[in-house]
């Protein structure tokens, strides 16, 4: 992969990086599609750049979306000869989240995936409550608004919230 | 068709149906958060048919898309257990037919994320992240629930009493599926029946559930034999796409 682009293509990668950045997640609107370690490879292929996609949940509603968001955005910066395509492999991973992901999760009251997935192997615990700060937690549900949260309830203020699960 | 095609749509019509069936609970779910658990599930089911039935669009032998394979096939041209496609009736009776398939899937998904096709290979690692914790799910729910009141632990068991004779059929080789396994790409899903009974034993034994004796197994889901059931699921899976061809969104 080269580390720039080559000299007939005007578009860089930065460019594209910082277009990505500015793509939301339909449905967390506060953290990017960046943030949420969704952007697989930014590949020179030939004569265009290949932007390759991962789904986070693989019946995610918002698989068939994100892809058009990525083009509508790239159009709307005047850059039209941009593939997008999608792979699993390797399979998306709460740990791709970063860390500026995660302080955008718990500001908007989700609390962030707390540790690291892969080794811990389950969906973990949040480590807080995003309003009152307890750790005093309890699971009220496995699955919550989207299939990626949990939803729990905080034992000290009693407010419900959601968890963004390890995976 | 070959062997692998067919292997490939019962892997994928398992999901499909199941999922179809999770989604009747869209709005009529126990409570707020089981009926989110319920769909939420069904959307990870019927995102993993999706992968599959990708895969198999791309091959030369099948003249469908994605979609004509899910809504436009005969019913039996599908190749699900019959286990999916029971009804739901009570949220015991939809948790117990889920930890019976879940506690499979676990070890069959398991055996074919280390398959020699690299697509079929991928596919499986992606969905049994989602696999493990449907089994978790549905798994605590056959404890809470068997384990909870006289009057649950009835309904579970009873549960379990109507759906075992469906069991059998997870374990039992179809032609395609030996065919596969001669050739050398097959899993070996008869040899998965000891895990899944220890899994089931681990269970039921914490949810004091027993298992039923049950001298005969209902087999041919995934020949494309099924129960009454299923022509009532694709009637309303289908109907779209059968009254106005190739609509979209």
């Amino acid at each position: 992969m080269a580390a720039t682009a080559p000299s007939h293509i005007h578009i860089k990668r930065k460019q594209l990086a910082s277009l990505l950045h500015e793509v939301s997640d339909p449905e967390i609107p506060v953290v990017s599609i960046v943030d949420l370690g969704m952007i697989l490879h930014i590949r020179d292929e030939d004569d265009q750049w290949e932007i390759i996609l991962t789904p986070t949940y693989s019946g995610c509603p918002a698989i068939d979306v994100i892809p058009f968001m990525v083009e509508a955005r790239m159009k709307e910066a005047g850059i039209n000869d941009v593939k997008i395509s999608m792979d699993i492999s390797p399979p998306w991973s709460t740990d791709w989240i970063s860390d500026e992901g995660k302080a955008k999760l718990l500001s908007y009251g989700i609390a962030p995936p707390d540790g690291t997935s892969s080794l811990r192997g389950d969906d973990g615990k949040p480590k807080a409550c995003p309003q009152c700060g307890s750790s005093h937690t309890e699971l009220i549900s496995r699955f919550s608004s989207t299939p990626c949260k949990a939803a729990y309830r905080c034992l000290d203020c009693l407010e419900p919230f959601e968890y963004f699960k390890c995976f | 068709m070959n062997a692998k095609t067919k292997f490939l749509l019962h892997l994928a019509d398992n999901p499909l149906i199941l999922g179809q069936r999770l989604g009747e609970w869209c709005g009529h779910g126990p409570v707020l958060e089981q009926d989110i658990a319920l769909t939420n599930t069904a959307l990870d089911l019927i995102g993993q048919a999706r992968l599959l039935y990708q895969y198999i669009a791309g091959f030369e032998e099948i003249n469908l898309n994605e979609d004509s394979l899910a809504m436009l096939r005969y019913e039996h041209e599908y190749y699900n257990l019959l286990l999916l496609e029971q009804p739901n009736k009570d949220f015991g009776h939809t948790i117990t037919r889920q930890f019976f398939y879940d506690a499979f899937n676990l070890i069959q998904y398991e055996a074919l994320s280390h398959h020699a096709d690299e697509t079929l290979k991928a596919i499986a690692i992606k969905s049994l992240k989602e696999i493990k914790y449907h089994y978790r799910y549905s798994s605590e729910w056959m404890i809470r629930l068997g384990d909870g009141t006289p009057e649950s632990h009835a309904i579970m068991q009873q549960a379990v009493n109507t759906l075992w004779r469906y069991t059998g059929e997870m374990f039992q080789l179809t032609t395609y599926e030996t065919e596969l396994i001669q050739s050398g790409d097959g899993v070996d899903i008869a040899g998965m029946e000891t895990p899944w009974r220890d899994k089931v034993n681990d269970i039921f034994s914490r949810a004091g559930l027993s298992i039923p004796s049950v001298e005969i197994m209902l087999t041919g889901g995934k020949e494309g034999r099924h129960t009454e059931h299923m022509g009532y699921i694709l009637s309303e899976l289908q109907y779209m796409q059968r009254t106005y061809p190739q609509m979209t969104w």
